[in-house]
């Protein structure tokens, strides 16, 4: 059972058969290349997400309406941040640097969620994105929890462990609008108006177009299809939606006791492409502040290693 | 080597089963990193406990201090808005 001596089609049948034994793969397993740049492309693509994400609900950090309010929103950014470390980490172990994986953002080679390329306009906003957004992500990461390779499966457990906290207090926030005066109602809704859409999208092209879904599904590193989760998505979310007596903007949206779902209509893969192409609102601001944010952090960097450099130097006088 | 001197200490991991973390199963002495590996795999696998096997010289391990805790972690514990249960919501939505 030696990988050293086996041929390629043996090391690619023992490959195959593990994950369909439902085994994990981990990072000292020998795998095809295009299963580990598959992996990296979207570990590194769902990193950038988290660290991305970071930036349209930052915006409202200093004008949250309540000290609670801020609080809450701190920590939930905070656990975004956090989520991009361990996403970033399990990158890591196929033997790409973090160096790479942000340059590759840098430079655009490298996608993100296109969802956060929309502007947070109004507080309702934060509580559209922790409700939908956040409710989105939830879907697709507990069905990853699943996914072949062992690092970012248990990647995904610890996430998935933090996210509940992350839509209930959006739908809190959506909910305390939708009960209040009529003006806040109304804000509540234009949120939901505005973020709808792009969150079924987050969901990807449907099956039929989706170009690396098959492969991914042979590998097990998707687990269900995009048009699956996103079913799964709005059987969830209209019950919650109805429940706080706002209106989902689909005219077409109808259960189907047929099916046991709701239908659904058509999404404009049009706007959805023209943002992925990198041309949505917020597209270019986003890559500009990470890269500030990176650069004017520098001086930090260079100050720990001042630090560390004079303790050593201290260090070493104090030995001789 | 000093006569009676033992020989360096590491901390040995141990991944149970496919898809789990490594999990610290406790220490052994050896000279070298391969042969904690080995003695590694006689101490602690001896009725397969594992299928992978990580061993770390212990002097490298960086470790928080127990009798500290209260103040090494005392941020975490003010903020219960950190967990999912602080927000209650009415009974038929109450399952996100
Ligand atoms: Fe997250
Ligand atoms: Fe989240």
């Amino acid at each position: 059972m030696n990988d050293s001596n086996a041929s390629p089609e043996e090391l690619l049948r023992r490959f195959q058969a593990r994950i369909d034994a439902e085994q994990r793969i981990e990072p000292k397993d020998w795998m095809p290349e295009a299963y580990r740049r598959t992996l990296v492309r979207q570990i590194s693509q769902h990193a950038h997400s988290e660290v991305i994400g970071m930036q349209p609900e930052g915006n409202w950090i200093l004008r949250a309406p309540s000290l609670r309010r801020k609080a809450v929103l701190l920590a939930k950014v905070q656990d975004e941040g956090g989520h991009g470390l361990y996403l970033y980490s399990a990158t890591e172990t196929l033997g790409v640097s973090r160096e790479e994986l942000v340059e590759a953002l840098h430079e655009g080679r490298a996608k993100y969620a296109s969802i956060f390329n929309y502007p947070t306009l109004t507080w309702a906003d934060i509580g559209a994105i922790g409700w939908l957004v956040d409710g989105a992500a939830i879907v697709n990461q507990i069905s990853l929890q699943r996914t072949s390779y062992g690092p970012y499966a248990r990647g995904m457990v610890r996430i998935c462990k933090e996210e509940s906290f992350h839509q209930r207090q959006g739908y809190e926030v959506i909910l305390t609008l939708a009960r209040g005066s009529a003006e806040q109602k109304a804000m509540a809704q234009d949120a939901l108006d505005r973020w709808w859409w792009p969150s079924l999208m987050m969901f990807g092209p449907h099956d039929a177009e989706s170009a690396h879904s098959a492969q991914s599904m042979t590998w097990k590193i998707k687990r269900q299809s995009n048009d699956e989760l996103r079913q799964k998505f709005v059987d969830q979310t209209v019950p919650q939606a109805e429940f706080a007596g706002l209106v989902i903007p689909d005219p077409q949206l109808l259960w189907n006791a047929e099916r046991g779902h709701y239908d659904f209509g058509p999404i404009d893969w049009e706007e959805f492409n023209r943002v992925v192409a990198g041309n949505g609102m917020c597209n270019r601001d986003r890559i500009a502040h990470h890269r500030r944010a990176h650069e004017e952090g520098e001086w930090v960097r260079e100050a720990v290693r001042a630090h560390e450099e004079r303790k050593r130097e201290r260090a070493a006088q104090d030995a001789a | 080597m000093v006569p009676g001197q033992h020989m360096p200490l590491f901390e040995v991991f141990i991944r149970s089963r496919r898809g789990l973390d490594h999990k610290h199963v406790g220490s052994l002495h050896a000279e070298t990193h391969q042969q904690a590996l080995e003695y590694a795999r006689d101490c602690y696998t001896r009725r397969s406990e594992g299928v992978s096997i990580w061993v770390v010289r212990s002097g490298d391990i960086v470790a928080s201090q127990e009798e500290d805790a209260g103040e090494f972690f005392d941020p975490m514990d003010d903020k219960p808005y950190r967990h999912a249960t602080h927000y209650r919501l009415p009974p038929e939505v109450d399952n996100m």
